[in-house]
């Protein structure tokens, strides 16, 4: 399928405004849609016919800064029967990100949900085992949100110079 | 000695920092909490597995990842785009050509320049990241026989694997993390008499690659330690995101240099070998390290026929340039991009956000192979006994500096 026959499907199964907007620009094109519509959306391109997008490449969490007030959770989908790839963006608002997780639907979502949990802070609801992945259990704060800053000490040994 | 800052010991440092999901009060009469590293060699790295065991048997694995976590990401969002690669080295450091051809190939698709780039600076890539294909698989398979207590298949492994070190080393001046596949181009074109000495190493290999099979790939011993031991269906691997020879292992013909046909792949013949359950069942840890081992010949196949191009079609001249399409500066225009290429382990992506502005992305999430393919030890493990888990780590053929990143 194209990019514009998935718009369509995805349009006529939940109405018109399930899209926000789309992104032509990506690589490979992406859409934008609501967060509260986020697991609906992913149940129907996981389980469709025409879609089965059966593979979740990459969950990507990204953190826009404290002037925009945003995050954002970007999921690159991957159908390999048929070949064709979709970009997901969900924009979450910056002081108290939750989300749905997708551990339901695809196993690929537990570790890479982790991750953006450990590293951004995002919350996501329903994750059988929420907990950090890469940093120490009793780490301070986010390390990839824009505004992070190391914490000075850490069991006594100064982490910054 | 007034700034220095003794580590202050404390005998619960461990626990806050890296606790373990299960504790003891919560288990099961019969059932232990074995740690399996992170100093273990059979971990293949600094992985540290919290086994949950009810006797011999297998009732849980909880890997805890993060002790080479090193911040690729923070620093490639600190960093210009070109100045990233050495850090991109770093993560799979068995196979650093692949990751930077992956890399360099999302930039430069990103950058629109993809079509301009010479086909000789192509071929050269496409060789080098074969032959670090053929280092990281001697790694993997060497490595995997050792752990399952052949020894002589290590030895022979890493013996063939440091001619190809050296080879490289030629090319680049780095044995491991070679920071030569740039953006646009090369650092430098093949050295002088690469080309022959290089092809006289595949006549040498050929056999070697024979003897492997026969020592240890059909060997009972290896047969039976591995046939039927970790199964992995193919739709629980596509649930899992499995790439690579795991998923290949399962039966799926899948292999992103066929199916994205990116580079030079599709100008090149060469077979993707899947799992066909020979000595057991299809996904076994037997049918993965079978698959490894016959990528081995098809890189040398590819090898040979970009040899061939190299040496004929797209051979050296006195004006030929490896940097001459290298941007001064590297600034591609705003936009959102997720580039995937097959490394020996699986997919590599890279997902880039780019404002436009600068020559420094906004942001870059690496999807690596090891990662997500280790994911699923607890489906494989799970059930079986101890002595298999050892197995089953083995064959999935991970790198923690990928893991950890």
């Amino acid at each position: 399928m194209t990019f514009d026959q998935i718009i369509e499907n995805l349009r006529s199964a939940f109405g018109e405004n399930i899209i926000l907007s789309t992104d032509e620009n990506a690589t490979p094109g992406a859409i934008i849609i609501d967060e509260k519509n986020l697991l609906k959306v992913m149940v129907h391109l996981h389980a469709h016919e025409q879609l089965y997008f059966d593979s979740l490449s990459c969950i990507s969490a990204l953190d826009n800064g404290p002037e925009m007030q945003s995050m954002e959770v970007i999921y690159n989908l991957y159908s390999i029967p048929y070949d064709h790839h979709l970009m997901v963006k969900v924009e979450l608002n910056r002081t108290d990100p939750k989300i749905d997780s997708l551990t339901s639907i695809w196993k690929t979502a537990d570790w890479h949900e982790r991750e953006a949990y450990d590293l951004f802070g995002i919350e996501f609801k329903d994750h059988p085992d929420l907990r950090r992945i890469l940093m120490p259990a009793d780490w301070d704060g986010h390390p990839l949100r824009k505004d992070y800053k190391e914490q000075t000490y850490y069991r006594g040994v100064k982490v910054e110079n | 000695m007034a700034d220095t800052v003794q580590y202050i010991f404390d005998d619960q440092n461990l626990r806050r920092s890296e606790p373990a999901k299960y504790k003891p009060e919560d288990l099961k009469s019969e059932e232990m909490i074995v740690n399996v590293g992170p100093q273990h060699p059979s971990t293949h790295g600094v992985l540290r597995l919290e086994v949950i065991t009810n006797g011999e048997e297998i009732v849980e694995v909880v890997p805890h990842l993060g002790y080479l976590h090193r911040c690729f990401e923070k620093h490639a969002e600190n960093l210009p785009f070109n100045q990233t690669l050495p850090f991109v080295d770093r993560m799979d450091y068995l196979a650093a050509m692949n990751s930077e051809h992956a890399y360099v190939m999302g930039v430069e698709r990103m950058l629109g320049i993809e079509k301009d780039i010479p086909k000789r600076v192509e071929y050269i890539r496409v060789l080098v990241s074969e032959l670090n294909r053929l280092a990281s698989h001697f790694v993997a398979l060497g490595s995997y026989g050792m752990d399952m207590g052949a020894v002589t298949a290590f030895f022979w492994m890493m013996r063939d694997r440091e001619h190809i070190l050296r080879l490289l080393e030629w090319v680049s001046g780095a044995r491991m993390l070679y920071n030569y596949i740039w953006v646009g181009g090369l650092f430098y074109d093949l050295p002088v008499g690469f080309e022959e000495r290089c092809l006289e190493f595949m006549n040498y290999l050929k056999p070697k690659l024979q003897e492997l099979d026969e020592l240890l790939i059909e060997n009972k011993i290896f047969i039976d330690r591995t046939a039927d031991v970790g199964v992995l269906p193919v739709d629980l691997a596509i649930n899992y995101g499995i790439t690579g020879p795991m998923l290949r292992g399962s039966g799926l013909k899948f292999d992103l240099r066929k199916v994205d046909a990116y580079s030079v792949y599709p100008e090149i013949d060469f077979d993707v070998p899947v799992g066909k359950g020979e000595m057991g069942s299809v996904g076994d840890c037997w049918d993965r390290t079978w698959v490894r081992a016959q990528e081995c010949k098809e890189s040398v196949k590819i090898i040979e026929q970009c040899l061939q191009k190299l040496t004929g079609e797209h051979k050296r001249t006195r004006s030929f340039d490896p940097r001459e399409m290298v941007p001064k500066k590297i600034r591609p225009k705003a936009q959102d991009f997720y580039v995937r290429a097959e490394n020996p382990k699986g997919e590599l992506g890279y997902f880039f956000r780019t404002d436009g502005r600068s020559d420094v992305p906004f942001r870059v999430k690496s999807r690596g192979p090891s990662f997500t393919n280790l994911s699923v030890i607890n489906e494989l493990a799970k059930g079986g006994l101890i002595a298999d888990l050892i197995a089953v780590i083995g064959s999935i053929d991970i790198v923690l500096g990928e893991v950890d990143r």
